[in-house]
């Protein structure tokens, strides 16, 4: 018979609580379905658009910047590719990175009123995000493809490789976003810092036009590790040789201790923020 | 009866949890506690400013078989102590050991989407519960016929009323086999029938179970607990297998001696209500006898009038049901109203009420018209003792005969 001891002292070791960790959500693998379930269901169930929703956004913001740079109010550097195959898979990235980034907490907060009812392993809630996470992105890849063929870059064997790529940004995402779920549940500065933090965060990264190939934004960009990020994927689309592999495959190696740190606060933490 | 048989399912020593009373500091003591939990902290600890203990130094055991209530007033704690057993919430100090699967009835209908359907709710409810899709699958009638609502199962139930979504959600909680139940109030809800339901599910696992139970509903208490703790601002006031006295003593919380005045024309005033022949005081509260004669004393200050009024007195009980009414007066019973003042005694022989607390109310109503003179409520506490603890008003004097022959020649 299971036996459950709840006092004080934590157990710290970070083995231990990473076996716990995925031993839940090994359990709550039918729960963090039926969840993302839920949720898909629910949202398109009340409403005709359904799902245009999730990528009209991204394409409104590129259909902007498309305007302004084919009427010249905005002359951009050269990208390389027709332009709007640039902005729209430049939008269409950034929105599966930030819906990353926001999924966690997102997941977190709308189980408020339940975390502080019931147990239940809340490794189930970032499990059925990131189900939400693919299901959304799993859409986007197929337009991003599309545009593809649209404007005739042709088929190549590269873009087998974009689901991976993709789900590296995913694990980006997913792995910032975690990390700042603690503290985004205590407080709600930390969601408006974060929304804020990425509209600025858009500009110094080439989401809409290209790293310039000299001065400050280009030292800039070229830190900024969304960059490599967005331009391995874009570069797997369009089918040009990369320029940022290393510095993307360093960022995917850092992430994957990252998010196991972060899932270990996020154990840590749940208990004090249920309380709070 | 502590059965030493069966095991002991929760063993709960010296718990205790602190809660701030001020949100900027509490988010604040949140950070440092998060930060000073990735250090691994053994440290006492103490009360910080603007802290208190919400549950204080709580132990208890509890086998299979066995209910424990958890009483108290709002605001003691038993919620508290609940999360803390529910594993939500981290005791401060102490320590839970508890064996088997853990179901709690502490909300139900949990994760209920309003948009979806009675059926695919089911599957959302019973994920959060910790069922597997295969466990639903198997059970999914059984969960429709349990609630009831077999004909509105595919309807969005934001279109269902509250009755049907707790229902369902009963029905879903229902089929959980757990080893130790916690149960928050969740029986308040819904109409008798589904009370009842809700009643005999628990009887039946019962047996096979270690209940928690968290009640303001002394019946409900008294029916199923065998041991309780009053919780009175985070610590046990009271712990035992007396069901009764602890009940009394919940009860005399919320005793108050100032009596109410609900309805005044100005004519009648209430001066002196006593019981005579009280055997003794419990605080301020005259005792009885069971079987005791009741005798009762008003004096009331009359202005302007002469009629003697018809006097309705009735018992009610701690849960201000009542529970008797004295015969009224009539104009031959021969009160009068003299210098202002109208004195008389109201007796009634070998008053057979139940062991437990009672109080008076007082009615004044015109002799002829019958309209409405003075009502007052809580005019005077008083308590039964008995040996025997009995849940109904009225405990008869009862003779047994033996049928013979005698008997029947007679």
């Amino acid at each position: 018979m299971q036996i459950r001891i709840y006092q004080k002292e934590r157990n710290l070791s970070p083995v231990k609580l990473l076996k716990e960790t995925f031993l839940d959500i090994y359990k709550s693998r039918f729960l963090a379905r039926q969840l993302a379930e839920r949720d898909i269901k629910a949202q398109y169930r009340q409403s005709y658009l359904g799902i245009l929703w999730a990528f009209l956004t991204p394409l409104a913001t590129a259909a902007v910047w498309i305007f302004l740079n084919l009427s010249g109010t905005i002359q951009v550097t050269d990208t390389g590719i027709p332009y709007p195959v640039f902005a729209f898979t430049g939008t269409l990235l950034w929105s599966i990175i930030t819906e990353a980034v926001n999924s966690p907490t997102q997941s977190t907060n709308a189980a408020r009123g339940l975390m502080s009812k019931i147990n239940f392993p809340k490794e189930g809630l970032i499990i059925s995000g990131i189900y939400k996470l693919l299901f959304n992105s799993s859409i986007k890849i197929i337009l991003l493809i599309a545009f593809v063929f649209i404007f005739g870059l042709g088929f190549h064997w590269g873009l087998l490789l974009l689901p991976f790529a993709i789900l590296g940004a995913l694990l980006f995402g997913i792995t910032i976003g975690l990390l700042l779920t603690p503290l985004g549940m205590l407080y709600k500065d930390i969601g408006k810092i974060v929304t804020m933090g990425f509209s600025f965060l858009m500009y110094i990264t080439p989401v809409v036009y290209a790293v310039p190939d000299s001065g400050l934004m280009k030292t800039i960009m070229e830190i900024n590790p969304f960059t490599p990020v967005i331009l391995t994927c874009r570069d797997i689309i369009t089918g040009a040789s990369s320029d940022y592999l290393v510095y993307f495959l360093i960022i995917m190696t850092l992430c994957i201790p990252l998010f196991l740190v972060a899932l270990i606060l996020y154990r840590i933490s749940i208990p004090i923020l249920i309380e709070r | 009866m502590p059965n030493k048989d069966q095991e002991v399912l929760v063993k709960v020593e010296g718990l205790s949890k602190k809660f701030c009373k001020d949100l900027k500091t509490s988010l604040w003591y949140g950070v440092q506690d998060l930060l000073s939990n990735l250090k691994g902290n053994r440290a006492e600890r103490e009360l910080r400013e603007k802290e208190f203990w919400a549950v204080k130094d709580i132990s208890f055991e509890l086998r299979r078989g066995e209910c424990l209530g958890l009483i108290g007033h709002n605001g003691a704690g038993k919620s508290t102590l609940l999360k803390i057993l529910n594993g939500l919430l981290n005791p401060d100090a102490g320590k839970v050991t508890i064996k088997g699967r853990v179901g709690a009835l502490i909300e139900l209908g949990a994760g209920f989407n309003p948009i979806l359907t009675g059926r695919e709710n089911i599957y959302n409810n019973g994920a959060i519960l910790g069922f597997s899709r295969k466990e639903i699958n198997e059970k999914l009638d059984e969960i429709i016929d349990f609630a009831e609502i077999r004909e509105f199962i595919d309807m969005p139930v934001q279109n269902y009323s509250s009755g049907m979504k707790v229902r369902l959600g009963f029905a879903v909680a229902a089929q959980m086999e757990p080893d130790v139940l916690i149960i928050d109030e969740v029986l308040a809800v819904g109409d008798m029938g589904f009370k009842l339901k809700c009643f005999k599910t628990i009887d039946e696992i019962l047996p096979r179970t270690a209940i928690v139970f968290v009640s303001h509903s002394m019946p409900q208490v008294s029916r199923l607990c065998n041991q309780v703790i009053l919780m009175e601002q985070g610590k046990s006031s009271f712990q035992g297998n007396d069901i009764a006295r602890a009940i009394d003593l919940y009860y005399n919380r919320f005793l108050n001696n100032s009596s109410q005045e609900i309805f005044s024309d100005g004519t009648f005033r209430l001066e002196k209500v006593e019981l005579m022949g009280a055997t003794g005081y419990e605080g301020k509260v005259p005792v009885l006898h069971w079987n005791d004669n009741l005798n009762l004393f008003f004096k009331f200050k009359v202005k302007n009038v002469k009629e003697v009024p018809r006097f309705v007195i009735s018992i009610f009980d701690k849960e201000q049901r009542p529970i008797a009414v004295f015969e009224k007066n009539d104009k031959n019973a021969g009160l009068e109203i003299k210098d202002g003042n109208l004195e008389f005694f109201v007796n009634h022989p070998n008053l057979q009420l139940t062991k437990g607390l009672y109080s008076l109310h007082v009615l004044l109503l015109k002799m002829n018209s019958s309209g409405p003179i003075l009502r007052m409520n809580d005019v005077l506490s008083f308590q039964i003792i008995h040996k025997e603890d009995v849940w109904p008003p009225l405990l008869l004097k009862t003779n047994y005969q033996n049928y013979s022959i005698k008997n029947l020649t007679q």
